[in-house]
């Protein structure tokens, strides 16, 4: 990981989403996809907290060489600030950060499962998988048609395409999660891989293992320092030996991790502390298939 | 002023440090995250706070924002003293940056074993001993909400301490100034004063608690004018003793205010957290205030806040 200070090329509005592409070198050769960028917000405000996004696109060859691209929705002071900032202006940028996600050697057909902004860190791992000759399909979905992030570019990196949104503006009406059982079915899905809204991974994790399917799903969390330090991003995940869990850092130990492991009731559960802690024999689940 | 061979270097009674800029607990990480944070500046460095068992820490979410400030519950998430002596210290060692390791217990005996098997671990600086009661309550009190609970374990592990124990007290502990005195009298080596407060913010429209543990503390910018005025409290009746001031310092001028307010080096948290490299700046900013006052080193600022006398016409109306 870096951190530099990267000129924004570009920003664009993306239905609901901004976008930002800078010119970040150094990131860029050594984003992969799943990986994040931590954007430090002005001195001198009272929002002190970097901010945290999935990188979307990074350009390692070509014209756009060296830059890369992330998506945020403009919903706090925060991103507010960050929305408004202009071409040129410097933006003091660390990446890439986190484990990105893992390519299958064996196996060829993806099925990618994205909600919201998630889908702007799913396109740039299906161009991968391509790249790696795997099959990839897709089910995107968000609240409405403007919270569909480039649907054109989802068609254009997938095989096949489902779309779905909660008004119905945009292909089906429903929640990707819905498309997930027949379109895993129709497409002959080996590896499962999402990103988006805690209720969309924990129902890809329970229909992944019902099915026997290995899955990797990239978690947000929120965050402070996004380097490993304060311990404040942290997911309980089950010990691969099944000898219970440890709270392991989204910003460093994922935030890409193996559905099945995240111990998923406990990390959403609105009291976790009124939990039992589970008992030392959690099941040992089956590891990626590398 | 020519001639004046400024340093950035501080001696608390003995422990040499090359600025008087620390990483707070919490900030340091285990050795093992590399790369962003920037140490040249940084005098020494606090452990993360470690207990005798493994903790899992606080339910998520951790931390949330709040106005010029960071409100944090990690709940002393820790691999334990066996595991943190084997796998963490000697990376954080390894840096060169003199460490203390900070403890943390949920009893007098907890607190003890803690520090007699820190007795003989080469290559630390000291002990910060972590005051914030999460234990069981003592005699119908929770324990360490009173001075006599705070001072009864800084006593006894600064009596079977060789190495040297600074007790972190924070600024909400009642009778703040009592225990500084009484940790002082019960051997501490020296104190820290610390600046976050327990506090609580509530998501409106989820209504429920920012944090999974309900209430957690705030650092940050927000939280900077208490440890001004708790370090300002302690240092007057205590000027011969070690203080390192924590809560809110972000710049070399906020350094700078907790240095004239009394404090011997500071320890900076929430600023390393989202500037890695805000020891290298604050070390620049604290250099050049020596130089725009003539001054030599930090020690030349100490305590040296000027409170008008009554009558001078200088007080405030």
């Amino acid at each position: 990981m870096r951190r530099v200070r990267a000129e924004i090329l570009s920003t664009r509005r993306v239905g609901v989403y901004h976008s930002l592409t800078l010119v970040a070198p150094e990131i860029a050769e050594r984003a992969r996809p799943g990986q994040f960028v931590g954007i430090a917000m002005p001195a001198g405000r009272s929002f002190l907290l970097r901010r945290f996004y999935f990188i979307h696109q990074a350009s390692r060859r070509g014209g756009w060489a060296g830059t890369l691209e992330f998506a945020f929705e403009p919903d706090g002071v925060g991103a507010e600030w960050l929305g408004s900032a202009r071409a040129h202006q410097f933006l003091d940028v660390m990446g890439p950060l986190g484990r990105p996600f893992a390519f299958p050697r064996r196996l060829t057909n993806c099925l990618l499962v994205a909600e919201g902004h998630g889908t702007a860190a799913l396109t740039f791992l299906a161009q991968e998988l391509r790249a790696r000759g795997k099959r990839v399909d897709m089910i995107v979905g968000g609240a409405t048609e403007e919270a569909v992030f480039k649907p054109i570019e989802v068609k254009r990196v997938s095989q096949t395409v489902a779309i779905l949104t909660g008004d119905g503006s945009l292909g089906t009406k429903g929640r990707p999660v819905e498309a997930l059982p027949e379109m895993a079915e129709h497409v002959g899905a080996e590896v499962v891989y999402a990103a988006g809204p805690r209720e969309l991974l924990r129902a890809v994790a329970e229909f992944c293992r019902e099915h026997r399917i290995p899955a990797q799903v990239a978690v947000e969390e929120r965050m402070a320092c996004g380097i490993g330090l304060c311990f404040a991003c942290t997911v309980p995940v089950v010990r691969k030996d099944g000898s219970g869990y440890d709270n392991l850092r989204a910003c460093v130990e994922g935030p890409v991790f193996n559905p099945a492991r995240v111990l998923w009731d406990r990390w959403m559960a609105d009291i976790p502390r009124m939990l039992p802690t589970p008992p030392g024999g959690s099941p040992v689940v089956g590891s990626w298939p590398g | 002023m020519a001639g004046v061979k400024r340093t950035l270097a501080v001696d608390l009674g003995g422990i040499a440090l090359s600025t008087p800029l620390v990483a707070a607990s919490g900030t340091f990480g285990t050795g093992r995250e590399g790369g962003l944070l920037d140490t040249r500046r940084l005098g020494a460095a606090v452990s993360r706070s470690i207990t005798l068992a493994p903790r899992k820490g606080a339910p998520s979410p951790r931390v949330a924002e709040t106005a010029s400030g960071l409100l944090w519950s990690v709940g002393l998430q820790n691999p334990g003293i066996d595991a943190f002596l084997a796998d963490e210290l000697p990376r954080l060692t390894r840096t060169g940056i003199p460490l203390f390791v900070s403890i943390a217990g949920s009893s007098l005996e907890e607190y003890v074993r803690l520090a007699s098997v820190l007795q003989d671990v080469q290559g630390i600086a000291g002990i910060e001993v972590y005051l914030r009661g999460e234990g069981e309550a003592q005699e119908g009190e929770p324990f360490l909400s009173s001075a006599e609970h705070v001072v009864g374990v800084v006593g006894a592990v600064s009596r079977l301490s060789r190495l040297p124990v600074v007790a972190k007290l924070p600024v909400s502990l009642a009778d703040l100034v009592e225990s500084a005195r009484g940790c002082v009298r019960a051997g501490a080596h020296g104190l820290t004063i610390d600046g976050s407060a327990p506090g609580m913010a509530i998501d409106t429209a989820r209504l429920r608690p920012e944090v999974g543990a309900i209430s957690g503390f705030l650092s940050g910018p927000a939280v900077r004018p208490f440890t001004v005025r708790a370090v300002f409290e302690v240092a007057r009746i205590l000027p011969e003793v070690p203080i390192l001031a924590a809560g809110g310092v972000w710049t070399g001028n906020d350094a700078v205010e907790l240095l004239l307010a009394g404090a011997w080096a500071v320890e900076m948290g929430t600023a390393l957290l989202v500037d890695p490299s805000a020891a290298t700046a604050a070390a620049d900013g604290i250099l050049g205030y020596l130089k725009h006052k003539g001054l030599a080193s930090p020690a030349d600022i100490r305590g040296r806040v000027r409170i008008p006398e009554p009558g001078t016409g200088e007080e405030a109306g």
